[in-house]
């Protein structure tokens, strides 16, 4: 049998491995990296930048993909978020389940929004998510917002319902059964509304 | 609709696996005439790589150039994340970062685990998170599918396991690229940002002002997926929905976390030429994994103990999930990403409820319900030869592997390998939970903070990367115990099986009769699925009881 490693000394070992080093930088990062930077860039620019959503004077206003904390009675409310809606610095509560803190924040969140026991609050305004980001809420979250909404703009409740449902899909078509409807689209879309009524 | 949508990202991995398997095949073990394509690119390599890619090596000398590339990349890797100030595409000025941490980092990335202290869009500029951290994905990955090939060539007879740059380059270029291509342009297309500009600034809706962390997001998901890494671009990983923005981008990265280590199986069946073999470690792997995957989603359609009495509305537990992966994706993701010790996350383990949270951690215990890439593999053979070794004890035979007699000195390598890593976990566990460096660092009351602490020492040493992310970890004492176990327990257990090959092939073969055990029969299945179920049972059970159990039957209590 052939003696492995017989004449090749550590020498070229270490060069070897650095040639390898240098190749797989320069194909894994750099071409691949460009290489997706550019298929996203030019086909796709709107959402390989982020996403963001711009008002008609062309200031961004956020990003389609992220929540944003509304807490004005004439806004709906998106689910609360462990780190105050930072798009900088994502993360969940990672309280668990039994946590005291996560029965405070429940207890708040049904009291803010005027929850008992007749009227039991939807649970994703009760939880925050994984990323403190999540743009969306449950259409029935929606729906229980919908009269404190209207009442503050001066809107029918019927009109915002019909906004509701219209924004309302299901991500996963049959396989998500739960319509959920995003949070600054709505908001956008009701501020639209309110110029269209002046 | 729980059962159809894990039926499905279960369904698509498998189907997928097997012409992913025999596109392996082709990529690391080429045959073809010379002049071909195929062979262009082999001499391609060789001339890449120089001398020391075109011999052949024995395991050790296999061992001696895995160690010494995983050298270089931990090395480059400390450079790159030291000198990150120094260095371009930082348009948002991160700064230096600690020292243990860059330790911790360097090692968590090298050893596919991807453990984060730390998070991406805080901390690590556009440079560090491509030429270091998404590098070593790529190459790390590939490591560990050029260890299963020599392992592979080494149980099939031959004392020369193969040559380990090359087999390197041809994971990373022919296995890991193609595929990371693919996925990240269908993320692209899903809506995941890609692009070297700096943090946007929004002026909201209501006059606060909004940073939105952005980057080159879709590359790197893409082969944090596929190369069961599983560290994120941004903290909450793919939670984020820069990471993981839809339904559609939710299905294709779950597909992806199981596909490469189900490929892993029929691509080790068809090197050592027993693929009957294979299909009964791939059904036991797979019926362990729909059993976890099935628990997961159960036990998460409870609602968070805590909102008990409140006027809430009783669904799934939502805590740390996001609603438009809808109601199962979460503990389905958390089952496969533990199973195959990729370590990303859809939703915040911490938040789960107890008996969900078991879930990850007997994926990780295990660690071979198809595994990390090459490794989940690897870890399955050592089980295999202590049931083969268990089964020739009580027949009163010598037990034998594929035609070669398993022995003493093979047997003292398997019980090492097998003894490291419930070593690590429950020694490291059990020194953080009696001293301030763990008590200090957990996040929940009761239980739960035990879980925490043990839920980091499995993933450092099953090489996964998931945590429970209340845990305070970024200090020196758990980024410099969890940064060595990583290391340690991402070497041995490829050293030692490779040694094993080693020893096994250097044995004259011995002809089968009718007296030996078969290993491609239903029979052996049941032998295999008992070692995983009862030496993983042994332990770790008594951790799974004072951790998650008693926190669910706490819980229960009330």
């Amino acid at each position: 049998m052939r003696r492995a490693n017989g004449d090749i000394g550590v020498f070229q070992q270490v060069m070897t491995a650095g040639r390898v080093v240098i190749v797989t930088m320069a194909i894994c990062c750099l071409l691949y990296g460009l290489a997706i930077l550019l298929i996203g860039q030019g086909l796709f620019p709107r959402s390989a930048n982020g996403s963001l959503v711009c008002d008609e004077h062309g200031n961004v206003v956020g990003s389609e993909l992220l929540a944003q904390g509304f807490a004005r009675p004439e806004n709906f409310w998106p689910r609360p978020s462990a780190v105050d809606y930072n798009a900088s610095a994502a993360g969940g509560s990672n309280w668990s389940p039994k946590n005291p803190e996560l029965r405070g924040r429940g207890r708040a969140m049904a009291a803010r929004l005027g929850a008992d026991s007749g009227h039991a609050l939807p649970a994703d305004l009760a939880t925050a998510s994984g990323s403190g980001l999540d743009p969306h809420i449950t259409l029935a979250a929606a729906k229980y917002q919908a009269e404190r909404v209207a009442a503050a703009r001066g809107l029918s409740v019927a009109t915002v319902t019909g906004l509701l449902e219209r924004q309302a899909v299901r991500p996963g078509g049959a396989l998500t059964p739960e319509p959920v409807v995003n949070v600054l689209q709505l908001n956008l879309a009701l501020n639209r509304l309110g110029k269209h009524h002046e | 609709m729980s059962l159809i949508f894990s039926v499905l990202i279960l369904g698509l991995a498998v189907m997928l696996s097997w012409p992913l398997a025999k596109g392996m095949i082709w990529a690391m073990c080429p045959g073809g005439q010379a002049g071909g394509f195929r062979q262009g690119l082999e001499t391609l390599f060789q001339k890449v790589g120089g001398p020391a890619a075109v011999e052949g090596q024995d395991w050790k000398a296999y061992c001696r150039a895995m160690l010494l590339f995983n050298a270089c990349m931990f090395a480059v890797v400390l450079a790159v994340l030291s000198l990150q100030r120094f260095l371009p595409l930082n348009p948002d000025g991160k700064g230096a970062l600690e020292p243990s941490l860059i330790f911790h980092t360097a090692a968590s990335f090298t050893t596919n685990t991807n453990l984060q202290h730390y998070s991406g869009e805080v901390s690590m500029s556009y440079f560090s998170q491509i030429f270091g951290l998404m590098w070593l994905q790529f190459v790390s990955a590939a490591t560990g599918l050029a260890a299963l090939a020599a392992l592979a060539r080494g149980l099939s007879g031959k004392t020369e396991v193969g040559n380990f740059y090359r087999d390197l380059m041809r994971a990373t270029f022919l296995v890991l690229l193609p595929l990371a291509v693919v996925l990240a342009v269908l993320l692209v297309l899903g809506g995941v940002p890609m692009t070297l500009e700096g943090a946007a600034t929004a002026q909201t809706l209501e006059g606060a002002v909004q940073t939105i962390a952005r980057g080159p997001v879709a590359a790197f998901v893409a082969i944090k997926q596929l190369g069961t890494n599983g560290g994120g671009f941004f903290g909450p990983n793919s939670a984020h929905p820069f990471e993981n923005p839809s339904f559609f981008t939710n299905l294709v990265t779950c597909v992806s976390i199981p596909l490469l280590p189900m490929a892993c199986v029929w691509m080790f069946g068809r090197i050592t030429g027993r693929m009957r073999h294979a299909a009964i470690v791939f059904a036991v792997m797979a019926a362990l994994l729909m059993v976890k995957v099935g628990l997961a989603v159960h036990f998460e359609s409870a609602p968070a103990a805590a909102f008990a009495g409140l006027p809430v509305q009783v669904t799934g537990n939502l805590e740390g999930k996001e609603l438009r992966f809808g109601a199962a994706a979460g503990p389905v993701w958390g089952a496969l990403t533990t199973a195959t010790s990729n370590g990303s996350v859809n939703c915040m383990h911490d938040s789960l409820n107890p008996l969900t949270g078991l879930v990850p951690l007997i994926g990780m215990w295990l660690n071979v319900t198809f595994g990390g890439v090459g490794v989940g593999l690897i870890n399955m053979f050592i089980y295999i030869i202590v049931g083969v070794f268990i089964c020739g004890m009580m027949v009163g035979r010598t037990p034998e592997y594929m035609g070669r007699k398993v022995e003493t000195r093979e047997m003292k390598l398997a019980l090492l390998a097998l003894l490291v890593h419930p070593l690590f976990i429950l020694g490291g566990t059990a020194l953080f939970a009696s001293t301030s460096w763990g008590l200090a660092a957990v996040h929940n009351p009761g239980a739960h903070g035990f879980t925490e602490i043990l839920y980091e020492f499995s993933s450092a040493a099953a090489n996964n990367g998931s945590g429970f992310e209340g845990l305070g970890d970024n200090t020196v004492p758990w980024n410099v115990a969890t940064g060595i176990i990583m290391l340690l327990a991402r070497f041995i257990p490829i050293v030692l099986p490779l040694a094993i090959a080693g020893s096994l092939a250097a044995k004259k073969p011995t002809p089968e009769t009718v007296g030996t055990l078969r290993t491609d029969t239903p029979l052996f299945g049941w032998v295999i699925l008992g070692s995983v179920v009862f030496i993983g049972a042994l332990l770790f059970l008594p951790v799974a009881v004072l951790g998650p159990i008693a926190e669910h039957l706490a819980v229960a209590g009330k």
